[in-house]
């Protein structure tokens, strides 16, 4: 116990001492959090699209207002003819090209119906896809509008039809910051936690240091103890300012209990520390331990559920999730902040963590070796 | 030294490999207490890879050896509560400072609190170190950081301690007075166990062994020494003996 004291009293000084570390620690994470949800947001806006008008009438000139009013959609232009607006996808300034054929007005007035062209740039699929639905719905709209206006209105009640009312649980207004900051966070206290473990450790490699400390007396598990305790303490801190922030810059305050948070981050950031004492094990200089760590929160990143649903991967893939512990946290945080989770709920996310967190850890203290 | 010495390091046929490469071969030899063992050879002989087997950092390929009487196989976390040790690279923490570093490694060594306010005191003294005892010792001379390590690693009066070329790099006057200290460890019942390249310490040694290509060539007094290979000094006796060897030096 006694040796202990020692060498966490050290860890600190070292820590505090440390002019690079404090602020990677904290500002980073303060200007993240206020960065990276604003950018990782899935609504699709300023969709460009052109309008080709053959028709010049007002119900093609109405046709067009109503996209461009509904505010996902930005004009990139009208142009004359079809091969112009190719054209204008060619060199990405259109995403959708909607096609109003000579004619429209006539046509939709005689025989109620009318064709209209949509060609969509499909390089972003997401966008693509996205972008076509809007459009399709705004047409509908208009068609019915039209209908509205043309047909008896004893006639549209007699018409069968079903609306669909949709209500949304948990995040009612489909807010990305809500779904996204939780996630944000889990992924931060990851990369900081685990760099600053392996780093430190790595470094006293390099030094020289490690070695002095491998000819006394100090045993292994009192090392690593003197190593994870106090990265264990500053990961919860790292977790309570990106806390702190949700709440007071996104008005995000869990709807589960807070002390479960602690809870499950307290086991989190133990199987995550024991990761990343496992890779400063392995590596003898700070490049290499920063280039395996790269490698593997590439992997944390994007198949952790962060961006992309997990269900969503294909099978291969979800069984991969499975054993990164960074999708179970992100889980948990979406499912205690979001939905309001008990601990019955996660019980088994914390039993897979904190195995995960013996395995990681034990597989470090035997890795590591005073002697060689 | 009288007959009934008490054999403090004791190898027998120690050996290394890494691999094809063979860096100490089958070296024997004893170290008596309180004595001053000088261990020279050229960069590459194997001599940093021969203490580091002893002092428990490196275990040996093969053959025996004990240090304070306790097995390098089996003993060596017990070995470290015996020994000191001075590593060629400047291994005290450079972002604490003086004070912190000698509490740190006293605290670690199993020094009473008590203990270490008073060592730490005496040390800093007589080290004059007392200006900078609140100043961090990236700052401090080459000279005194190697003083510094040298008291930090007698701290907890061991046995034994290993001096891996601790005077590399330092000046005449500081390495007089790093010797003063290495006598005044050594009369206090410290045996001391020195690696270096520089011939005229050698002569500061009670003993001396030579090793050319991991193999102890020579092992004897200077005086001895000078007698058997009829030479002037310590460099004639050096230079007779590293003419043989064919490993490049690192």
């Amino acid at each position: 116990m006694r040796t202990l004291k020692f060498l966490l009293q050290k860890e600190f000084l070292q820590i505090f001492r440390n002019k690079a570390l404090l602020p990677m620690m904290f500002i980073a994470p303060i200007i993240q959090l206020l960065i990276l949800p604003q950018a990782a947001n899935y609504t699709i806006k300023n969709i460009n699209l052109s309008v080709v008008d053959f028709d010049h009438s007002p119900y093609s000139r109405r046709l067009a207002d109503k996209i461009f009013s509904s505010g996902y959609f930005h004009s990139s232009g009208y142009p004359a003819s079809a091969a112009e607006a190719i054209r204008l996808i060619e060199k990405d300034k259109a995403d959708i090209i909607l096609t109003i054929p000579l004619g429209f007005e006539d046509k939709l007035i005689k025989e109620g119906s009318q064709k209209v062209g949509v060609q969509v740039n499909a390089i972003n699929g997401v966008k693509a896809s996205v972008g076509n639905n809007y459009l399709s719905s705004i047409l509908s709209d208009f068609n019915n509008d039209i209908r509205m206006e043309w047909l008896q209105p004893s006639r549209i009640s007699n018409q069968p039809s079903i609306e669909i009312v949709s209500s949304y649980w948990y995040n009612p207004m489909l807010t990305y910051y809500i779904f996204m900051v939780p996630g944000i966070l889990v992924f931060l206290v990851t990369l900081i936690g685990g760099n600053m473990t392996a780093l430190n450790i790595v470094k006293e490699k390099e030094v020289g240091t490690i070695e002095q400390i491998n000819v006394t007396p100090v045993r292994k598990s009192q090392f690593i103890l003197g190593k994870l305790i106090p990265f264990w303490i500053l990961g919860n801190v790292i977790f309570t300012v990106g806390l702190l922030i949700a709440w007071l810059v996104y008005g995000i305050i869990p709807l589960g209990s807070i002390p479960l948070l602690y809870l499950f981050a307290g086991v989190y950031l133990f199987a995550l520390l024991g990761f990343g004492l496992l890779i400063s094990t392995y590596s003898e200089t700070q490049q290499q331990a920063n280039s395996m760590i790269f490698l593997f929160v590439m992997i944390f990143n994007l198949m952790g559920g962060l961006f992309t649903p997990i269900e969503s991967m294909p099978d291969w893939a979800q069984v991969i999730t499975h054993v990164i512990p960074i999708s179970y946290f992100i889980e948990v945080m979406r499912m205690i902040v979001l939905k309001g989770s008990g601990i019955r709920d996660i019980l088994y996310h914390i039993g897979v963590v904190f195995s995960m967190g013996i395995i990681l850890n034990g597989w470090a203290i035997l890795n590591y070796r005073k002697t060689s | 030294m009288s007959e009934t010495k008490e054999v403090l390091i004791h190898a027998d046929k120690l050996s290394k490999h890494f691999g094809d490469f063979v860096a100490v071969d089958e070296i024997s030899f004893d170290v008596y207490k309180g004595e001053i063992f000088g261990f020279l050879g050229a960069n590459g002989a194997g001599k940093t890879t021969a203490m580091r087997m002893l002092c428990g950092l490196s275990t040996p390929s093969s053959g025996q050896a004990t240090v304070a009487g306790l097995d390098v196989y089996r003993k060596p976390e017990q070995i470290k509560k015996n020994i000191g040790y001075m590593s060629q690279k400047f291994s005290l923490y450079e972002d604490l400072t003086v004070m912190e570093n000698i509490r740190f490694f006293a605290g670690i060594y199993g020094l009473s609190d008590k203990q270490i306010k008073e060592k730490s005191a005496n040390l800093v003294g007589r080290l004059g170190l007392e200006k900078e005892a609140k100043k961090l010792v990236a700052g401090l001379p080459l000279g005194w950081k190697q003083k510094l390590s040298l008291s930090v690693a007698l701290l907890h009066e061991p046995k034994i301690v290993f001096l891996d070329e601790p005077t590399g790099g330092v000046d005449p006057v500081t390495r007089k007075q790093f010797w003063d200290m290495i006598y005044e460890a050594a009369e206090s019942g410290t045996t001391v166990f020195v690696t270096t390249h520089y011939l005229d310490e050698a002569e500061y040694c009670n003993r001396i062994s030579i090793m050319v290509d991991g193999k102890i060539e020579a092992l004897d007094s200077p005086e001895g020494l000078r007698k058997t290979y009829s030479a002037k000094n310590m460099d004639e006796v050096f230079y007779q003996l590293a003419r043989k060897a064919t490993r490049q030096a690192d």
